[in-house]
């Protein structure tokens, strides 16, 4: 556990030694803010409700998670480094959970930055704060679930843009698996029951109930899963594939 | 002496390749053990290995009683280990980087401090301590990987190439603290450049083609070789006729062979019998029969043609 904070910490430290951290964060806010207020009408509809603003937030993860988990493995492996920091005394566990925890994180601080709309529309009317507060932890825990799919992506590869491409394909089969355009295809040849698993799989369609201030235990238990399985997945490519 | 390391028919294979093939060896305390062998030999693997980073196919290695595949957390932290090229996060700064493997390898606050404050000055990294690792020159990378393996001041030291790429006064530097740990460490060291060998080793074994070819003391390895203390003498070549059919009937020489170097001198080579000293007695010869000569020397052989002439064809001279 000790261990695990400590690659976390420095993991994090080293998001915010490059630009790139700034970029990414502003670019988050931008985007949230761009889309909640000119596609998604977030004046026209007259509602003191933050429901435009998080419908887009499946989109943006698509696009922006897996950026930040493209170079969790692959840079450790394009440099060397995962050599240094697989020799030192921890398990294979400690290091990708460690990064996780890192990119997760930093992924909140992404989501904790878009806060001024929240008071934007307190300002503007009497929002169902209990209903915003649980979106964004319905949101963040998507974000996780995204990432640890991202992270598996990059441990299987040490080309950063093949990562990148990966994580967003299967992400996007995930974000879309409730609706036929993903299911026609599993129909096609599918036994049913795995059809229904993909259908019950779908990211948009667990966070559009969590976003209308639904949020049940089984969601939480199926993002919290994914997570589990993606990283356990992760912890299997990194050992497997870490002299390669 | 206490065995630190134990290998026992240690093998990797990558797929149909095996790139390390039982290997079995032992380094005890206060021993520097030389890994020589071509590049692609299995050196870096077989060190790899013991490092945990990799698992072996068979057999097993152990660090102080420890069995790296049953205790691999055990084992790395009684290890320092210098991967090739010593590759450190580029982003970090000496210090932080430091920092961060001491908090990993269990020392943090004051006593963290303290330890890396000792590590830096030893290996004369203050002048760039606060400098981020991307623009040290490759001298200065290559100290950074040698300060992180040493900062837990553990009891077995496994140096991947520890000099590749430094300058003679880097090399000499290096060396010198290799000698300084020795006595209280076990400790493993892959090279290609022989000299360091003789220089820092007190024990070299030799890899080609996956597997151990040799392993001795330096000198037990030149032993091996023909020309190991054959004495060589240079003559002008009208003389060189007689001085080959005395020196032939000389007590304790196998044989003798002659070349026409190229300055037109001669140059004839005695062949000792066995571990036979003949030097004296080739001097005598040449006195006795007053034949002039220009040079008359002892050749111990080099690393360099022990090295050639168990490597180059691979498996036929094991």
């Amino acid at each position: 556990m000790r261990n695990l904070w400590i690659i976390a910490k420095r993991e994090l430290k080293g998001y915010f030694t490059t630009p790139m951290a700034f970029i990414f964060v502003a670019i988050f806010v931008a985007m949230t803010g761009a889309f909640t207020f000119y596609i998604g009408r977030f004046f026209d509809r007259g509602q003191a409700s933050l429901e435009p603003f998080f419908s887009f937030h499946p989109w943006l993860y698509l696009l922006l998670v897996p950026a930040v988990a493209m170079r969790l493995w692959s840079e450790e492996r394009k440099s060397g480094t995962i050599e240094q920091l697989l020799t030192l005394p921890i398990t294979t566990a400690d290091a990708v959970l460690g990064k996780f925890l890192a990119a997760w994180l930093f992924c909140g601080i992404a989501l904790a930055a878009t806060f001024p709309i929240w008071i934007t529309v307190s300002y503007l009317g009497d929002p169902d704060h209990g209903v915003i507060g649980l979106s964004y932890i319905g949101s963040f825990l998507m974000a996780g679930a995204f990432l640890s799919i991202g992270t598996c992506m990059s441990a299987l590869t040490r080309n950063q843009i093949i990562a990148f491409i990966g994580a967003a394909a299967v992400c996007f089969i995930f974000t879309m698996s409730g609706l036929d355009l993903v299911l026609n295809f599993f129909r096609a040849w599918a036994p049913s029951f795995l059809v229904d698993v993909i259908a019950a799989s779908s990211f948009l369609v667990r966070f559009e109930s969590v976003t209308r201030g639904v949020m049940e235990l089984r969601d939480v238990v199926f993002f919290l899963s994914m997570m589990a399985f993606w990283l356990f997945a992760t912890t299997v490519a990194v050992d497997a594939k870490k002299a390669a | 002496m206490e065995t630190m390391v134990e290998l026992d028919n240690l093998s990797k294979h990558f797929g149909p390749f095996v790139a390390v093939d039982g290997i079995s060896l032992t380094v005890g305390k206060g021993e520097v053990l030389g890994f020589l062998g071509p590049n692609g030999a299995g050196k870096s693997t077989t060190m790899r290995m013991v490092a945990g980073f990799l698992s072996p196919t068979s057999g097993t290695a152990k660090v102080c009683g420890h069995d790296v595949a049953n205790e691999p957390v055990k084992v790395k932290s009684l290890l320092g280990y210098m991967a090739e090229g010593s590759p450190s996060y580029e982003d970090m700064t000496v210090r932080s980087f430091l920092t961060f493997i001491a908090e990993v390898r269990g020392l943090s606050g004051h006593a963290a401090k303290v330890r890396i404050e000792e590590v830096v000055t030893k290996i004369k990294l203050e002048d760039v301590i606060d400098r981020s690792i991307d623009v040290l020159s490759k001298g200065y990378k290559r100290r950074v990987g040698l300060a992180q393996a040493i900062l837990h001041d553990p009891p077995v030291l496994i140096l991947d190439e520890p000099t590749d790429g430094l300058d003679p006064n880097q090399k000499h530097h290096v060396r010198s603290l290799i000698e300084d740990m020795a006595a209280e460490k076990a400790i493993i060291v892959s090279t290609h450049i022989l000299e360091e060998v003789e220089a820092v080793c007190t024990r070299a074994v030799i890899i080609g083609n996956g597997r151990l070819l040799a392993d001795g003391t330096s000198e037990d390895l030149l032993r091996t070789l023909p020309e190991h203390n054959a004495v060589h003498i240079v003559v002008t070549p009208d003389v060189a006729a007689s001085a080959v059919a005395k020196l032939q009937t000389a007590a304790g020489v196998s044989g003798v062979s002659q070349i026409t170097r190229a300055d037109g001198s001669t140059e004839i080579q005695c062949a000792p019998e066995g571990d036979a000293e003949i030097l004296d007695t080739v001097g005598s010869v040449l006195r006795d029969n007053t034949i002039a000569y220009s040079q008359l020397y002892k050749n111990r052989g080099d690393l360099d043609a022990v090295f050639r002439s168990i490597t180059a064809g691979g498996a036929n001279h094991a």
